[in-house]
């Protein structure tokens, strides 16, 4: 191998730690009040929806595949939660993900066994999940009183932020699922040859659905976390372009389109990153507009870099 | 025969990354011949063609054309979504006054032309609910419907009803009357001789033969194909495969019926442990989906598989489980995984056993991926090192190993020793043959028919999707063998 594709090769591996890396410095460098324990919660708390999203897309992606109903199951989620929350807390949680991994068992059922396109598959609960929210929701903002149900946004252990706590906990549960178990490595071999894995007898179907549905298990967390957070149920807003936020952290993570490979941590840092990418410019008063032009310079950036895989 | 040549290629060389894929081929098309253009997998024919028709520029060599060639390919190149009478006259399309396309013509024209090939379905349906032979035919007339002076067909009825393959000649006889040259590329030997005047047969990018097909007996024209003289009877000792290894036993598999039309028809496959048995037969004979129908890869019309006198249901994840393991043809595309670790790859069909509670041992796992590492002679870096980078006999050896460590019966394999060099093929055969030795049953299937000779301990020939004839003993000489596959010893005897 020559230099330059030694060099590129690493790039490939670990040019978004580097990235982060860089941002990192760059900040306690050139921004004020950057170095502080409160911001580092604030950054962490607005990104931890996203990062319990983006593993679940993470793992759609591995199979080859796209969830782009994650918003709306964040949605559901959200809307679900009034309805139950009088039964108490915990009873309200567990409905909201019922409806998660039902809507995800759903979308995995229209991939694995019908044949749909993954793209179209979840475009219709992408439109049509976030319909049915309103409709259970009658149109309503809620807002929410239950302490307990609150507790979970806005409280913390030992400073740590609960839904820190729990998107870095789930982090280590999907990596550890991808890893260490059958289902991942069997996930990871039907995205990267499909028909070698059906030839060599694995679950096919069964490992689709479940990956479906632990997308959208995750996704109903997320709602859950950001429904608390807001003290507010919300809908027609919740989870609004999550899908793309997720896909953008997964790609820059490095977890190619193609399938064939889940970048657990990768993807951790593809959340932190477009999360910094964000603060710098808000911190440096550049209008969110630049921002969004940012990003999407990065998600070309990471995509060129991959380019050369094969 | 007059000679008026519509295409003359003299000495026509193309090499790619360092392969002579054509190597110095004459070929010449007579106006208002059809030519048949046959020989194996890898042979030259497509890059023949590709040559004719202009994809390919050659190294060397001259070509000459005189008017207009069409290509109908094995798969159909229209638009499935548009309809029948858009694709056929996709580009050429009849405008009225205004320059805009004049529909009801167009569906009229269609409808009209159509009825001369035999199509009565609707013209402004879309292509793509008609059945793969009317496809086939739309192509056709839109071929000739463009003015073609030469059509070159590439296999047409690899994929179809007999009904439509009888119309589908009857085209080809209407074309050939027109005046219209015809290349005809087709593995079907009856095809063959029932329709095409001349023949060429290309055997590892050299032309081998050319002149008219009629005088030359079957046998002749499979031996040249295959590149083996039909008295040569000597063997070579070009294989590694030992001993044979017969047990007498009661069948592990046995195969009966198996029927998917029209690739196959009512094939039967028993067999014993510890016996390799071998499949035999043309390209597009019916060898990979016999293989695959076993296996339950293919959907079947008809026919059981029976493991150890049990039946296995119709699916690749029953019959792996009842312990037939099947290595594919294609490494690339049905094998390895190339994103994953050699390792990774070894373990793929295991995994369920190699863990407990769907957690897996990595303990275990490496200890069987350096058993068989060291035991099928893998060359690698790591197990840790991608599947990709390794070369192609150790990435079969790879595959053999994942399907070892499942611990089968029945081992299929498809071309086991295609594509590896010299080295690997032979420590490839070797192993099969230690395989068969420990008792494990295998179907063999090869191109290469002293693989198979020297391989197996009896050979089931195919011969257009049903068994042309098994061959046991003393019987498994070449002869016995291409006579069975060119159906020619049987006509004989009942000809004398």
């Amino acid at each position: 191998m020559t230099l330059t594709a030694t060099r590129t090769r690493w790039l490939q591996d670990n040019g978004v730690y580097v990235a982060v890396v860089a941002l990192l410095l760059f900040n306690a460098l050139f921004t004020a009040n950057f170095l502080t324990l409160g911001n580092f919660t604030t950054q962490l708390v607005q990104a931890a929806p996203v990062l319990i999203v983006a593993l679940g897309m993470a793992l759609v992606i591995g199979t080859e595949g796209v969830d782009l109903s994650v918003g709306a199951v964040m949605a559901l989620a959200a809307a679900i939660i009034p309805l139950y929350l009088g039964a108490g807390p915990l009873v309200a949680i567990t409905m909201a993900l019922v409806v998660g991994l039902a809507a995800g068992a759903f979308n995995g059922f229209l991939v694995a066994e019908v044949g749909i396109q993954p793209i179209v598959a979840t475009l219709a609960l992408l439109v049509g999940g976030r319909g049915l929210a309103l409709v259970i929701a009658e149109g309503q903002l809620v807002q929410l009183h239950d302490p307990a149900f609150l507790a979970l946004g806005t409280g913390d252990v030992l400073g740590i932020p609960i839904s820190v706590l729990i998107a870095v906990l789930l982090a280590v549960v999907v990596a550890g699922l991808t890893n260490r178990t059958t289902f991942g490595r069997q996930l990871v071999a039907i995205g990267g040859n499909r028909k070698a894995a059906t030839l060599a007898g694995l679950p096919v179907n069964r490992v689709l659905v479940g990956v479906y549905a632990i997308c959208g298990v995750l996704a109903a967390v997320a709602g859950v976390l950001a429904t608390s957070r807001l003290a507010a149920s919300d809908p027609a807003d919740m989870g609004l372009l999550m899908e793309l936020s997720a896909i953008t952290a997964v790609v820059v993570g490095g977890t190619p389109l193609t399938g064939g490979k889940v970048r657990v941590l990768g993807t951790v840092m593809g959340v932190v990153l477009m999360q910094l990418v964000r603060a710098t410019l808000i911190k440096h008063n550049l209008p969110d507009s630049i921002a969004q032009m940012i990003q999407a310079a990065i998600i070309i950036a990471a995509v060129y870099v991959a380019r050369e895989r094969r | 025969m007059p000679t008026d040549p519509v295409i003359e290629v003299a000495g026509v060389t193309k090499t790619f990354a360092g392969v002579r894929a054509l190597d110095d081929v004459d070929f010449t098309l007579n106006r208002g011949e059809i030519h048949a253009l046959v020989g194996e997998n890898g042979a030259g024919k497509s890059t023949l063609i590709k040559v004719l028709t202009g994809i390919h520029t050659p190294d060397a060599g001259r070509i000459t054309r005189k008017g207009h060639i069409s290509t109908i390919y094995q798969e159909v190149n229209l638009v499935p979504l548009m309809s029948v009478a858009a694709n056929l006259f996709l580009g050429r399309e009849p405008r009225n006054r205004l320059g805009l396309i004049d529909r009801a013509r167009r569906s009229a024209d269609a409808a009209e032309l159509l009825t001369g090939y035999g199509i009565t379905a609707d013209v402004s349906s879309p292509l793509g609910t008609l059945a793969v032979g009317e496809q086939q035919m739309v192509a056709l007339a839109r071929a000739v419907e463009a003015d073609a002076d030469v059509v070159i067909m590439d296999e047409p009825t690899s994929s179809l009803e007999p009904r439509e393959v009888e119309t589908l000649l009857e085209v080809v006889r209407k074309l050939h009357e027109a005046g219209i040259a015809i290349i005809y590329v087709s593995h079907r030997m009856d095809e063959l001789y029932r329709i095409c005047d001349t023949v060429t047969v290309l055997r590892d990018g050299r032309s081998v033969h050319s002149g008219p097909l009629k005088e030359l007996p079957r046998i002749e024209l499979v031996s040249l194909m295959l590149g083996r003289s039909v008295n040569e009877i000597q063997k070579h000792g070009t294989t590694a495969f030992g001993e044979d290894h017969y047990a007498g036993r009661e069948p592990v598999l046995e195969a009966t019926g198996l029927t998917s039309k029209p690739r196959i028809n009512a094939v039967n496959v028993a067999i014993r442990p510890g016996e390799v048995v071998g499949l035999a037969g043309l390209l597009g004979s019916g060898r990979t989906e016999t293989a695959k129908a076993i296996i339950g890869a293919l959907p079947l019309d008809d026919g059981t598989v029976l493991v150890a006198g049990k039946p296995v249901p119709h699916n690749v994840k029953a019959a792996t489980k009842a312990g037939i393991s099947m290595l594919a043809e294609d490494r690339k595309t049905e094998g390895i995984i190339p994103n994953l670790s050699v390792r990774e790859n070894i373990v793929l069909a295991a995994l369920p056993r190699l863990s407990r509670f769907g957690v897996i041992s990595r303990a275990r796992q490496d200890r069987i991926v350096d058993t068989f590492i060291t035991r099928l002679r893998i060359k690698v870096s790591s197990p840790e090192q991608k599947v990709a980078e390794l070369s192609g006999g150790n990435q079969q050896k790879v595959l053999l190993a994942r399907w070892l460590c499942t611990e089968p019966k029945i081992l299929l394999l498809d071309e086991p020793t295609r594509g590896i060099d010299v080295g690997a093929k032979a420590e490839v055969q070797a192993l099969i043959d230690e395989l068969a030795r420990e008792g494990l049953a295998v179907l063999l299937i090869s191109s290469e028919l002293d693989e198979l000779l020297d391989g197996a301990d009896r050979l089931i020939v195919l011969r257009d999707g049903a068994v042309a004839g098994e061959l046991e003993g003393a019987q498994l000489t070449r002869e016995h063998v291409l006579g069975a596959i060119a159906a020619e010893v049987m006509d004989d005897a009942d000809s004398n």
